[in-house]
C-alpha cells in the first residue's frame, strides 16, 4: 500500500500526490466517523437529557422531600435536609415522621386496602367483559373484525374525564342504571349507585375496558383456531377445550392486559373522587388532598413513594413471568 | 364461523353497551330543552349557544389545544429520537436506562407523574428562577409523559421494517441523516402520524398532571370541566362534552381509514 514501495511510483511528485490524496481520504473517512458518530450522540442524548431531567430527577426530588418535615407558611413547605450547624459544617437531617405517619394512622392503610380492592376487582371484571368481546373479535370475519376493533379502540380516544363524567347521568338517582336496576327489584326505586364504590367499580371497568380487550385480541388473534376442531373431533366438549387449549394459550394477553388494567386503577384519582363517596379514599385520593388541601409535602411525597411500590412488584412479578416463559419459548 | 355461539354474541353486545350507552346518553340529553339532566324537556340547542357565550371555557380550550398541539410535537421528535437509538443503534451505552426512562412514565400513575414534575419545577424556580409555573410547566410534563408512548409507537414500527433498503442507501453511499430522511421517516411517517394524535389526544385529556403542575392564570379545559362537574351536573358540558367527543370521533376514523388504505396500497404494490 504504501506508495514508496509501489514499483509504479515514478518520482517525486507522484509520491507525494498520493500522499496528500490518501492523507485527503483519511480525513474525509474521519471528518464522516466523526458526523456519524455526532449523529447517533445527539440522538442518543437529547432524549436521555430530557428524561433524566424531567424524570429521573423528579423521583429523587420526591424521595428527598418524603424525608423533610413540614413546615407552614414558608416557601417551600418542608425543613432541608441538609442544613448548616452554628459552627460551620452541614449536619443531615432525614426525618422518617411521615412515613411513621402512614403505617400508624389507619387513614393511609384504609387508602392502601380501597386501591388494591378497587384495582383487583375491576381488573377481574375487566377480564370477564372483555373476554369474550376480544374473543368475538378475533373469531370474526375479517370484514367485521375492523369495525368491532375501532369500536373498542374509539373510547379510549377520547377524554376519560368527559366518560366519567358520562358515567354520572347513567348512575344518578332516576339515571338510565339506577332506573333499570330498581325496575329489576335490585334497588329501591329512587336511590343512586353513584357515590357507592359500586359506582367506582363501574367507572374503573368502563375506562379501562380497552387496555384489557386489545391485547387479549392480539393474543387471540395468533392462536391457531384449528387445535379446537382438532379438540372437538376427539371429542371434547367445548367447556374442555376452552380450559385447556384456548384460555393457557391466551394467558400473555390475560396477564398483559391485567397489568395494563391494574396498575393505572392502582393510583387512579378521577374516577374514585368524580364518582365514588367521600368514603370512596384510594391511594391516589389521599395524595391530592395531601398536596392541595393539607399542604403537607413530605407526607404527599412519602405517600407517592410507598404507592410506588404496589407498582413495582406487579411488573416486576410481571418481567419474571415474561422472562420464563421466553426461557421455555426459546427451550427444547 | 359456522355454529352461531348466542352466549358469546349477548357477552359482546354488554360490552359494547357499556362502553357507548354513557357516551350516547350523554349526546342525546345535550340536546335536551330541561336543566334536569333526567327530564327530557323537548329537543333544544340552548346549551350550545350558551356553551359559545361562555368565555371561561372557549379560553381554556384555547389553551389546552396550544398545549396539546406544542407538546404532540417535541414528543414526536424526542421520541422517534429515543426510538431510532433503541431500534437501529444496537448495543450503545446507556440502551438500558433509556429503555427503563422511557417504558416508567406508562405505568406511573399520573398522580406521582405530575407531583414529582412539580417538586422538580419548584426547586429548579428556587436554584435559577425558572420556570414560571403556568402553561410552559404543563407543556413540559407533557412533553415528558408523551414522548414515551411516540418512543413505543416509533420503535415498533422501526422494529417491523425492513433494514435492508436501509442498508442498500448506505451502500451506495448516502450519509446516516440523509438515509433518515429520505428512506427511514417516509416509512415510518404513517406511525408517527398516529402517536402525534395519540399525544395530542393524550394531553388534552390529562386534568392530574395539569393541576399539578399550572400556575395562576392557566387552567386547561378539563381543570375547568373537573370544577364545574364537582359543583354538580351542568348542561353545558354535556353540550361540550359532545362536540369533542364527536370530533375526536370522526378525526380517529378518518384517520383510520386513511392509514388502512395506504397500508393496504403499499402491501397491493408490493
Amino acid at each position: 500500500m504504501s506508495p514508496r514501495n509501489d514499483p509504479r511510483s515514478e518520482g517525486f511528485w507522484s509520491f507525494w500526490d498520493e500522499v496528500v490524496r490518501n492523507l485527503f481520504g483519511w480525513f474525509r473517512a474521519v471528518g464522516r466517523e466523526f458526523r456519524t458518530r455526532r449523529g447517533r450522540f445527539l440522538v442518543t442524548t437529547l432524549p436521555m437529557l430530557w428524561l433524566l431531567l424531567f424524570f429521573a430527577v423528579p423521583f429523587l426530588i420526591v424521595l428527598k422531600i418524603s424525608f423533610a418535615q413540614a413546615v407552614f407558611g414558608q416557601s417551600p413547605p418542608y425543613t432541608a435536609l441538609l442544613q448548616t450547624t452554628p459552627n460551620g459544617g452541614t449536619s443531615l437531617h432525614l426525618n422518617t415522621q411521615a412515613y411513621a405517619l402512614l403505617l400508624s394512622d389507619p387513614l393511609y392503610i384504609g387508602a392502601y386496602l380501597k386501591s388494591l380492592a378497587f384495582a383487583s376487582v375491576s381488573t377481574l371484571f375487566c377480564l370477564l367483559l372483555g373476554y369474550p368481546i376480544a374473543y368475538g373479535i378475533a373469531r370474526a370475519k375479517p370484514i367485521w373484525r375492523l369495525g368491532l376493533l375501532i369500536l373498542v379502540i374509539l373510547p379510549f380516544w377520547t377524554s376519560s374525564l368527559l366518560r366519567t363524567y358520562a358515567m354520572i347521568g347513567i348512575l344518578k338517582a332516576n339515571g338510565l342504571l339506577s332506573q333499570a336496576l330498581a325496575a329489576i327489584g335490585l334497588m329501591e326505586p329512587g336511590s343512586a349507585i353513584l357515590h357507592t364504590d359500586l359506582a367506582v367499580y363501574i367507572g374503573i371497568v368502563y375506562n379501562y375496558l380497552p387496555f384489557m380487550i386489545l391485547p387479549l385480541t392480539a393474543t387471540l388473534m395468533r392462536t391457531d383456531f384449528t387445535l379446537l376442531e382438532a379438540a372437538a373431533d376427539l371429542g371434547a366438549k367445548p367447556a374442555q377445550s376452552f380450559l385447556h387449549i384456548t384460555l393457557p394459550l391466551s394467558m400473555p394477553g390475560i396477564i398483559a392486559g391485567s397489568l395494563l388494567v391494574f396498575i393505572p386503577a392502582i393510583g387512579e384519582f378521577v374516577v374514585p373522587d368524580i364518582l365514588g363517596g367521600p368514603d370512596a379514599l384510594t391511594i391516589g385520593r389521599v395524595l391530592w388532598t395531601e398536596f392541595f388541601t393539607n399542604r403537607d409535602w413530605p407526607v404527599a411525597a412519602a405517600v407517592a413513594v410507598s404507592m410506588l411500590l404496589l407498582i413495582v412488584i406487579p411488573t416486576l412479578a410481571f418481567e419474571y413471568y415474561e422472562n420464563r416463559r421466553t426461557d421455555q419459548d426459546a427451550g427444547p | 364461523m359456522k355454529r352461531h355461539n348466542w352466549g358469546l354474541y349477548a357477552a359482546m353486545v354488554c360490552g359494547y353497551l357499556l362502553l357507548y350507552l354513557p357516551i350516547l346518553s350523554m349526546i342525546v340529553y345535550s340536546f335536551s330543552g330541561s336543566r334536569l339532566a333526567t327530564v327530557w324537556g323537548g329537543f333544544s340547542t340552548r346549551w350550545y349557544v350558551q356553551l359559545f357565550a361562555n368565555e371561561q371555557l372557549i379560553s381554556a380550550l384555547g389553551r389546552s389545544l396550544t398545549i396539546a398541539a406544542t407538546s404532540a410535537t417535541v414528543a414526536v421528535c424526542l421520541g422517534t429520537a429515543s426510538g431510532l437509538a433503541l431500534s437501529r443503534f444496537g448495543r450503545i451505552p446507556g440502551r438500558g436506562l433509556l429503555s427503563l426512562m422511557n417504558s416508567s412514565p406508562m405505568v406511573m400513575p399520573d398522580v406521582m407523574l405530575g407531583l414529582s414534575s412539580l417538586l422538580l419545577f419548584v426547586a429548579l424556580q428556587q436554584m435559577l428562577g425558572w420556570p414560571e409555573r403556568g402553561m410552559s410547566t404543563i407543556m413540559l410534563a407533557h412533553i415528558t409523559l408523551t414522548t414515551c408512548y411516540v418512543t413505543v409507537i416509533a420503535r415498533s414500527r422501526m422494529a417491523a421494517l425492513d433494514d435492508s433498503l436501509e442498508e442498500a442507501a448506505m451502500d451506495l453511499g448516502a450519509r446516516p441523516w440523509r438515509v433518515f430522511f429520505l428512506i427511514t421517516l417516509p416509512l415510518i411517517a404513517p406511525a408517527l402520524l398516529a402517536g402525534w394524535l395519540l399525544a395530542f389526544t393524550l394531553s388534552l385529556d390529562d386534568l392530574v398532571i395539569a393541576s399539578f403542575t399550572s400556575g395562576p392564570g392557566a387552567s386547561t379545559l378539563p381543570m375547568v370541566i373537573y370544577s364545574k362537574v364537582k359543583l354538580g351536573v351542568t348542561p353545558e358540558i354535556n353540550a361540550l362534552a359532545t362536540l369533542i367527543v364527536t370530533t375526536v370521533g370522526i378525526g380517529v376514523v378518518i384517520a383510520g381509514t386513511v392509514l388502512h388504505r395506504r397500508e393496504a396500497r403499499i402491501g397491493s404494490t408490493d
